[in-house]
């Protein structure tokens, strides 16, 4: 005895059966039962689940991986059970398969290794005969397909799109896209079926082909342009929403390929905007016509209609309490302000509502849709609405997006909308009030740029900007995360660089001296210094060499800037010690009375330019000097002191952007005196990575300053506090009136306790002003003597004009642009080409094979039978190939070809699809006919769904229409043509696959040649006969009828009158063919059959009088026209074979053919509907069933050298295979 | 496309998990927790679209989610899908376990989540939608619960006997009983 008490246990647990396994719900209870130590809990039940799966018992084992399945969605990594879970997929039981399915599509992926073992289990559940384990496989197929199943299963796939089952073929069809997604090479045989199903009977199946053909035309476009016309019929037709829209989105896409079906789509898309109460439908219609007149250029004579119309659904949209429809509508409605910003504008009063929305992504979407909305006369009002909303808005977060927003709005295109720059530097004044923004830089350059480019408000912004730096401290008390003391850096430069418009130099120099500067950062407390100098400069410079003042001003000035080397920032410190020594030899000079003022001036000489920003980059780079070289060493990684420095010009480059408009990137630099300005720290630009310090580092940085604070002997303690009283004794902010200030504004004076209310003011002025211009033109234009000449003169470089209001606005002259070397252009963009970021575009893309997919480029090879060998008529695809390769290559060179053109292309790839068809082919006469053939008029001959008959008149009017248009072809523009000719240039293609679609003669008057094919209907038991009528008088052919006498085994379907079907829609113009379809049940196929057919029809002369001719002739049936293609694997072919049910054989011999062997069998399978099972060098099965379902079965067998053949065939009926067997002899003869 | 379909609960419980895309375990649950986030926060009555999170995403996808009393449905699609439409799936979807369910609520989510699979397995297949007819989809389940039960037929007897059993809770008074007779021929 060594059992062991594993064995034992294992042993009573076999035999027990499931008796002491866990099911699903038992874990799941068990895992709610232990929530302290769920983890614990579940790797013992994993340790379970381990035991189980070894376990023989299936039922064992599925309820196992059923519960790895819901442990997987809980995170854990169920992978090693890949093995497991693939055993019980293979079970037999459709309970266990799912859970099996189910796991794989769960924890499977391209990668795993297993799935090269699942390929034939697969093959097997794909062909099984219940649909349900059908769809099993296909959903599971779906999840983790990958390259290599993708290409074995492809066939598998493609047939099961023609399976009797809808369930089945939507499935397929929708696989099909994973296919092509892992196996692009199957996109271009299987499009041809794809697209078949587009007219699918079953509405889902046809879903499903809308769909994955949408999913294509995502990828590439231009492939499927061909395709529009089936699907405009589908859009007119369909009453599928979920279709529609595919549609609807499709044509998105392709409009911009083609313009002309964009402008036939306005009509059906208005139509259905009017009649569709599905908003979901009415939203996509929308967006596809704003699409489709963004594609048009030239304007449509409704187009206006069309943009008015949209524009009022979408307020309907806006207006809905629904918050999706709000959302969706302002989303549609930034997509027509980027065109059509005036439609847009009207509807300023509901955007403006939106604001005040509870959801934020609703708020946000208004403000985007605002930017756009601006313009010179609604700039004012709608800022104004933005800064009320700022006020009340609460969290930083949305409150910094407006505020960005705002100077977005108001700096776009260089300020074009800005009528009044006070105003505008009031707002920005009064954007510094705002609490804890992180946006106080943008500000910052805002007032920087403006004061810069706008000369005439210098002296407004001067003596802003003056009672800013008088209120500093405010800012130092503010939040410590708050940005805002930014504007300082701007405040200070402006007012030392544009000293002279100050009003009070003296005032503004004190209380930039008396300013706890040194709490700044450094980059701040830098201008400050340097611009002290410049106004130290200024005032000695106009107060006429006046000694006594300058050394006063001089020794104060040396006094209060002592404090300040004491700066913990290096490049503070040491400015303010250069500073500091300059003056004291200036004192020194002045008090030996050998001072000349203009020296000091000279310091600051020169004006102030904007360079555009590609300047630099323009310069050549002198011989010799290597600009990635370091000049010094890299500075070492702890250089702390300087990251404060860095920080700003990073900071700085990067707000820039924000609202620099792309190409419009401009520095700014003293052209002349390079050090008067000290954003030009050269030095500091190394540091490309710029953080935002943590609160953790300003904390720390504000405890050492404090701690600077305690040992510095000079810092004055509680100083702040009575400053601060002083302050605001001197600014009542709150108790400030509004007339008080206006009419010292109107005065001209700016107090300095000029505050908040400023922009409101100027506003109520500026609009006022606004009105008496507005009077006054009217007046003008009334006394008729309005000079508009004025205003084209006077706006030089303006570019954007604001309809007739514009001269209502005062011009104010805007340096725009920049400065740029010589001899260059600012639009060169050709260095930037080398900027792009091409590593981002460079990311792996599954869909870029699909892409490279081009229809056109080569015929394709046929699908399902996978014949390897090129027999004869092929031999000539070499030279084929390379013909339409040429000529689409100089096709695609012209920039927009020709409707012409295109034509010729067609034609050619038409002609030359037919050398590649079957020998029998190419003695048709159509290769000879002058006119280019028209395509066979039923889709491909295998099993493919019914052409439902109700279709059928339809179907002849577009032939009909084509028939016209093949005779003014020339000169029918492209458009015309695929619209109304539904299946050339798709089905052009899909001519390959239809080679045993063989046209032959069947009877012939003077008047009329009639050509006829048969191929089996997609239905059972019925033939599918199609006439090719060809008109050779130059008179109209019509009333057409045809009579065919029923045999023991064949009866015409859908007859008009007994035996006869008259086409009445039908009508042959002079010298050109149409088609008609006529169709047998067939009862009986064991014998050929020879019908009696009488065709009547009637020519209308020139003379007016109608003839009625008939022609009488035998419609040939023969044995191989009652088979239908259908492909066996192998397998199951080996299956039949052993079966026992080909119960009669048969045997020929043919001596000798004139073709070698594989030739051969390529020819009898186009011929006979035959598809190969397997071909070995010198033998090959073959395999078919006729229209009844009896399988055939042939084996060829190269007997000799002399090209001899032996055919054995099987089949369940007798004489049907003899008759075959009689047939094919004769034809290899 | 559809790239992903998540139900979880409002504690981020996920309670149906399916990419349509390969994503590891780990980032699965991240993603999961992401969207949370992202969802959670926001109030009942604003609109149900929303960018995609970090990991889940770029700019052509969006969130499209609703909410049902404690349940979370979001839905990932780029935009080859129409909002709205899929708003509607979402609801076909709902509508649809709550037929086959009867009354759907969460419990039945979390002890049936390979049910729900197979209902979503109706509804959409590799990210695209399959079918949107509810009584379709109904039909469809039905007919497979039918072909469950009938091969659970051929061994239905013994697992009915089983469950009976476990009701009773037998299988511990089973394993309690001690097996002397074993024990005796064993070397430890």
């Amino acid at each position: 005895m060594s059992t062991t008490m594993d064995q034992v246990v294992k042993k009573a647990k076999d035999s027990f059966g499931q008796m002491f396994d866990k099911s699903l719900h038992d874990l799941v209870r068990g895992i709610r039962n232990h929530k302290d130590d769920e983890s614990k809990y579940i790797n013992e039940a994993i340790d379970e689940i381990k035991q189980e799966l070894k376990q023989e018992n299936m039922a064992v084992k599925a309820n196992a991986v059923n519960k790895l399945t819901y442990l997987q969605m809980l995170g854990y990594d169920i992978s090693w059970s890949a093995f497991n879970i693939i055993e019980v997929m293979s079970s037999n039981k459709f309970t266990f398969k799912r859970i099996g399915y189910l796991a794989a599509s769960q924890c499977f992926h391209e990668g795993t290794d297993v799935l090269m073992l699942t390929t034939n289990m697969i093959r097997k559940d794909l062909n099984s005969a219940s649909m349900y384990e059908v769809g099993l496989a296909m959903s599971g197929l779906s999840c983790f397909i990958n390259g290599d199943l993708a290409r074995d299963l492809a066939n598998d796939i493609m047939r099961l799109m023609t399976s009797g089952k809808a369930y089945v073929r939507k499935r397929a069809v929708l696989l099909l896209y994973k296919v092509f997604l892992n196996n692009p090479d199957a996109l271009k045989p299987a499009f041809p079926r794809l697209k078949e199903k587009l007219e699918d009977p079953d509405p889902g199946v046809q879903a499903a082909a809308v769909n994955v053909i949408c999913e294509l035309a995502r990828r590439n476009p231009k492939n499927y342009l061909a395709l529009a016309p089936i699907f405009f019929r589908l859009m007119t037709t369909s009453t599928n929403n979920w279709v529609l829209i595919k549609i609807i989105k499709l044509f998105g896409a392709l409009t911009p390929l083609e313009p002309r079906l964009g402008k036939k789509l306005i009509e059906p898309l208005t139509n259905l905007i009017h009649s569709t109460s599905a908003m979901s439908l009415l939203y996509e219609c929308i967006n596809t016509i704003l699409a489709v007149l963004v594609s048009i250029s030239s304007g449509l004579p409704n187009h206006n209609a069309s943009i008015q119309l949209c524009v009022q659904k979408l307020r309907i949209l806006i207006e809905d309490s629904d918050q999706n429809l709000k959302y969706l509508g302002l989303l549609a409605m930034s997509k027509i302000l980027q065109t059509h910003p005036k439609s847009v504008q009207a509807h300023n009063d509901l955007i403006m509502q939106c604001l005040d929305d509870k959801d934020e992504s609703i708020r946000l979407r208004a403000l985007d849709l605002l930017s756009g909305m601006v313009s010179k006369k609604t700039l004012m009002d709608i800022i104004r609405k933005l800064m009320v909303h700022m006020h009340k808005a609460e969290g930083s977060h949305y409150r910094d997006e407006l505020l960005s927003k705002i100077i977005e709005v108001c700096s776009q295109s260089d300020y074009t909308h800005i009528a009044n720059f006070e105003w505008y530097i009031s707002i920005l004044v009064e954007l510094t009030r705002l609490e804890g923004t992180k946006h106080g830089s943008l500000i910052s350059l805002q007032l920087l740029d403006v004061a810069v480019r706008v000369e005439s408000i210098r002296e407004f912004a001067c003596n802003q900007m003056a009672v800013l730096l008088e209120n500093s401290h405010v800012f130092l008390l503010g939040s410590n995360s708050s940005s805002v003391a930014e504007v300082l850096y701007a405040a200070a430069w402006i007012c030392g660089e544009f000293t002279s418009n100050l009003k009070d130099p003296q005032k503004t120099l004190e209380s930039m001296l008396n300013t706890k500067i040194t709490l700044f950062p450094g980059h701040i407390q830098s201008v400050y210094y340097q611009n002290i100098l410049k106004i130290i400069t200024y005032i000695i410079t106009t107060s006429d060499n006046n000694d006594r003042i300058a050394k006063n001003l001089i020794s104060m000035s040396i006094d209060k800037m002592s404090l300040f080397l004491s700066s913990d920032d290096v490049e503070a410190q040491e400015r303010a010690s250069v500073i500091l020594n300059i003056l004291k030899v200036v004192l020194k000079l002045i008090e030996k009375s050998e001072f000349n003022f203009n020296e000091l001036n000279v310091l600051f000489d020169g004006i102030l330019n904007p360079v555009a920003g590609k300047a630099q980059r323009k310069v050549v780079v002198p011989n010799g000097l290597d600009l990635d070289a370091w000049i010094n060493d890299p500075p070492s990684e702890s250089e702390d002191e300087s990251v404060p420095t860095n920080q700003y010009y990073e900071n700085k480059n990067t707000t820039q952007n924000l609202f620099s408009n792309n190409d419009n990137k401009e520095d700014y630099y003293h052209s002349s005196n390079l050090s008067s300005y000290p954003g030009d720290g050269s030095g500091y630009t190394q540091s490309k990575t710029y953080a935002e310090p943590s609160t953790e580092e300003i904390e720390k940085q504000r405890e050492t300053r404090k701690q600077s604070e305690k040992v510095n002997p000079y810092y004055l303690k509680g100083s702040t506090q009575t400053k601060l009283i002083q302050k605001t004794d001197a600014s009542p902010i709150s108790s400030n009136t509004n007339d008080q200030s206006q009419t010292k504004t109107s005065t001209g004076a700016f107090p300095a306790n000029l505050q908040l209310s400023l922009s409101d003011q100027l506003y109520r002025q500026s609009k006022i002003d606004e009105e008496n211009r507005r009077l006054k033109k009217k007046s003008k234009t009334d006394n008729g003597s309005s000079k508009k000449g004025k205003k084209s003169t006077k706006k030089s470089d303006s570019t954007t004009v604001d309809e007739v209001d514009e001269d209502l606005y005062p011009i104010i002259k805007v340096t725009r642009g920049g400065e740029l070397p010589e001899g260059v252009t600012e639009s060169g963009n050709e260095d930037n080409e080398n900027d792009e970021p091409s590593g981002k575009n460079k990311k792996y893309d599954p869909h870029q094979a699909l892409k490279n997919i081009n229809f056109d480029e080569k015929p394709v090879q046929i699908v399902p039978p996978p014949i390897v060998q090129k027999p004869e008529p092929v031999e000539k695809l070499p030279t084929t190939t390379e013909k339409p390769k040429k000529k689409k290559k100089t096709v695609g060179k012209e920039e927009k070809p020709s409707s012409s053109s295109l034509k010729v292309k067609h034609k050619r790839e038409r002609s030359d699809y037919k050398e590649l068809s079957s020998p029998a082919d190419i003695e048709d006469k159509r290769v000879a006919s002058p006119a280019p053939p028209p395509p066979p008029p039923a889709p491909t001959t295998t099993a493919s769904p019914v052409v439902p008959t109700e279709e059928k008149p339809k179907k002849k009017k577009t032939k009909e229409k084509k028939s016209a248009t093949t005779d003014n072809k020339t000169s029918a523009p492209l458009l015309l043509d695929i619209m109304s000719d539904d299946i050339m240039s798709g089905n052009s293609s899909n001519e390959q696959y239809n080679e045993q679609n063989v046209y032959k003669l069947a009877a012939q008057s003077d008047n009329l040649v009639i050509e006829s094919s048969i191929i089996p209907s997609s239905s059972t038991a019925q033939l599918d006969v199609t006439f090719l009528l060809k008109n050779c008088t130059s008179s109209i052919i019509d009333h057409i009828g045809i009579n065919v006498i029923d045999s023991m085994s064949s009866k015409l379907l859908n007859t008009t009158s007994k035996n006869e079907i008259s086409f009445p829609s039908i009508s042959l113009f002079p010298h050109s063919q149409n088609y008609i379809h006529i169709y047998f049940a067939i009862t009986a196929i064991s014998f050929p059959q020879k019908l009696k057919t009488t065709l009547t029809y009637s020519i209308h002369k020139p003379s007016n009088e109608n003839q009625t001719e008939t022609i009488e002739f035998k419609l040939d049936l023969p044995c191989s026209q009652f088979l239908r293609k259908k492909t066996l694997n192998s397998d199951a072919f080996a299956d039949l074979m052993g079966s026992g049910t080909l119960t009669s054989q048969s045997h020929i011999s043919i001596p000798s053919s004139s073709q070698d062997f594989s030739s051969i069998i390529k020819t009898i399978c186009q011929s006979y509907r035959l598809t190969v099972v397997d071909q070995i060098n010198s033998a090959a099965s073959l395999y078919s069933e006729s229209i009844l379902g009896h399988p055939v079965a042939l084996l060829f067998k190269s007997s000799n050298s002399q090209n001899g053949i032996s055919i054995d065939g099987k089949s369940s009926e007798t004489h049907f295979l003899s008759n075959l067997m009689e047939e094919i002899k004769s034809f290899l003869k | 496309m559809i790239k992903a379909i998540l139900v979880f609960n409002n504690s981020a419980k996920p309670r149906l998990i399916k990419f349509f895309e390969y994503y590891p375990e780990e980032i699965q649950q991240q993603i999961v927790r992401e969207t949370y986030h992202l969802v959670s926060k926001r109030d009942e009555n604003v609109c149900n679209f929303l960018e995609g999170g970090s990991l889940i995403g770029g700019n052509d996808y969006r969130l499209i989610y609703r909410h049902y009393a404690t349940l979370y449905f979001i839905f990932c699609v780029d935009s080859s899908e129409s909002e709205l439409g899929i708003l509607d799936l979402i609801q076909v979807f709902v509508e649809t376990l709550d037929k086959c369910f009867e009354n759907v609520c969460e419990l039945d989510l979390i002890f049936h989540a390979d049910k729900v699979h197979y209902i979503l397995q109706e509804l959409c297949l590799g990210g695209m939608v399959l079918e949107t007819s509810m009584n379709e989809i109904v039909a469809r389940i039905e007919e497979q619960s039918k072909l469950e039960k009938q091969e659970a037929g051929i061994s239905a007897a013994p697992a009915k006997a089983m469950t009976a059993l476990k009701e009773m809770n037998l299988p511990q008074k089973i394993k309690d009983i001690k097996l002397p007779d074993l024990n005796l021929n064993l070397r430890f």
